[in-house]
């Protein structure tokens, strides 16, 4: 009889190095049930966090009844499990019901390769503080993030409704649109780090400063088109109440109709976790490096992981926010926005970022501080730039970029000699 | 062709998304660290019904317990809603006293013309809304029902100033 050799899994090995195979399988799944647990109790206080951020935006209390407010998930969970499910006659089922899935899933399986804190020192070796440390990690990112899209369009177009299908066909104009100018606000990030792995990418932060100085616009970018990712306003426009009753989910009920939430959410956690990682030096505690060094310690990894908890948080918290400022866009104008401004400002990000790098590797600046912050003084004149000069209507207002000058000239001119509107006028 | 088009003269020079976007940040930011709250927690706080306030009708009875009602038949008559049966009865002394008062809640407009015609002041419209019931025929409150209410009444005017001034 062969027994396992489970006596020589659990010896003791060196806390600084990386453990035996054995150990790193055994620890990798203590940390996918860890953080598949955290995660999705968090997603589902989340909701709760919304419903009490809008309504104290809106000068309400919010949900404070079942047990003050915070047993509202559980509440609404249940209630959601016992409702009735309906399914269309006519719909296609077995797609129908796959859907909801398929627009969770890939949220939850991009935060696989996030580190959220720096590697734990154990007895048996030292286990890094991410449940996958992929070397193409941020590619990876990229590549699930876009599955997410299959399960609205799927959605929408499975159910045979008229609203659904509308919103599922906005949902993947929106997605694959602002997908594009997402990719290209991180390609500066990869030409600053040099690596897709996302550990490199927070290590290069930490080194030279965050990316959100060294990248501002970059940033900017990414943060809009992080906003139409996961559907949230001012981006909503697969869902928009007002013209497409609830969009792609229009003909779901009860869990199914939930799961598409819980999706948005863990969506919205994921984003939040890739600006964190890509543009806010993910678990790295500012104005120190203590903490990316070694030996490390306990305290470290707590440390650095109440850092990213912080950081995550304080971007959920910009996604509510924002939700509950700014009124939805109109269709044609998300569309230029991306295409017109986000797509042709992320291009000349690029070139003017590389041509940097270049001129600065060239001159022989060491990547440190120094570097950044030639990278920071060109971003602040950059974003002045944008934001102050070219901002004035012409450029980041897409409300009126569907128009020229002589089109509104000519138009206004037009409905000036409609007999019916010059009555109005008088 | 002539459509109707609306064209919206916008000073497209002065306006900026951006800054538009963080004012409006701005603005809830505020109301999101307001601690003032305009919802009333309606179980345990309620809501302060004005005086003149036209609810569900309530009896009154005199001391002994019986309603001061005399079943003079004004109320049902003044009543624009037909909403008031009555049928009088008439005992030894020869008082006369409802044998059958009923309103029909669903019916009643709540105009307050009963209390107002009433002259004995026995029917009332109460300061008061929390009406749910199981059924729709519990809604017609027999007398019974409507002498054992204790809610207050409406005071139809200000005694003070009866004009409403």
């Amino acid at each position: 009889m062969t027994h396992l050799p489970l006596f020589a899994l659990f010896q003791v090995a060196d806390p600084q190095l990386p453990p035996t195979e054995g150990i790193f399988l055994i620890g990798t799944v203590v940390k996918m049930f860890i953080v598949f647990s955290v995660y999705m109790v968090g997603v589902a206080m989340l909701t709760l966090a919304e419903r009490k951020i809008s309504a104290w935006i809106q000068d309400r209390h919010g949900p404070n009844r079942v047990g003050y407010g915070w047993l509202q998930p559980a509440a609404d969970g249940l209630k959601n499990i016992m409702k009735e499910e309906t399914y269309p006659d006519s719909a296609n089922l077995p797609l129908f019901i796959l859907a909801p899935a398929i627009s969770f899933i890939p949220a939850m399986i991009t935060w696989a390769v996030i580190p959220f804190a720096s590697p734990l020192p154990t007895p048996w070796g030292r286990i890094d503080m991410v449940v996958a440390d992929l070397p193409v990690g941020f590619l990876f990112c990229l590549a699930i993030s876009s599955l997410g899209v299959y399960g609205i369009v799927l959605a929408g177009w499975s159910s045979n409704n008229k609203y659904s299908l509308l919103g599922g066909l906005r949902s993947s104009a929106q997605m694959i649109s602002y997908e594009i100018a997402m990719g290209m606000s991180t390609v500066c990030v990869l030409l600053l780090s040099g690596n897709v792995s996302l550990s490199t990418i927070i290590q290069q932060q930490a080194t030279m400063g965050w990316n959100v100085l060294l990248l501002s616009i970059a940033f900017f970018i990414f943060l809009v088109s992080a906003f139409a990712e996961t559907n949230r306003l001012p981006f909503d426009l697969p869902e928009a109440e007002s013209e497409l009753v609830a969009g792609y989910h229009t003909e779901y009920s009860a869990m199914k109709f939930s799961l598409f939430f819980i999706a948005e959410y863990a969506n919205m956690v994921t984003a939040s976790a890739l600006i964190t990682s890509l543009f806010f030096g993910g678990w790295d505690i500012p104005f120190t490096q203590w903490d990316n060094l070694p030996p490390f310690t306990v305290l470290k990894t707590v440390l650095t992981l109440g850092v990213f908890l912080t950081k995550v948080l304080f971007f959920l918290f910009f996604f509510m926010w924002i939700r509950w400022t700014v009124p939805r866009f109109r269709y044609d104008q998300l569309m230029s926005l991306g295409w017109k401004l986000m797509l042709p400002l992320a291009l000349a990000y690029i070139t003017i970022i590389a041509t940097v790098v270049l001129v600065l590797d060239r001159a022989g600046v060491a990547r440190g501080p120094a570097y950044g912050a030639i990278l920071f003084g060109m971003n602040v004149v950059l974003a002045v730039l944008l934001f102050v000069v070219l901002d004035r209507g012409r450029i980041v207002s897409p409300a009126y970029s569907r128009l020229d000058r002589e089109e509104v000239a000519r138009l206004r001119d037009i409905s000036g000699r409609n007999p019916a509107l010059a009555e109005k006028k008088v | 062709m002539t459509i109707g088009v609306k064209v919206m003269d916008r000073p497209v020079e002065e306006v900026s998304y951006v800054r538009a976007t963080l004012s409006g940040m701005a603005l809830t930011f505020k109301h999101l660290v307001d601690p003032h709250k305009v919802t009333v927690q309606y179980p345990e706080e309620k809501w302060d019904l004005s005086p003149r306030w036209r609810g569900t009708h309530r009896m009154l009875t005199t001391e002994d317990g019986k309603s001061k009602c005399v079943a003079c038949g004004l109320c049902p008559t003044v009543c624009p809603a037909n909403c008031i049966k009555l049928v009088p009865g008439e005992d030894e002394q020869g008082n006369r006293y409802p044998l059958v008062f009923e309103i029909d809640e669903f019916r009643c407009i709540f105009c307050g013309y009963c209390q107002e015609v009433c002259p004995e002041e026995a029917i009332h419209l109460g300061r008061h809304y929390e009406n749910s019931e199981y059924s729709r025929d519990r809604f017609v409150y027999d007398l019974e029902r409507l002498s054992t209410q204790t809610h207050p009444v409406c005071e139809m005017w200000d005694p003070t100033d009866p004009k409403g001034e």
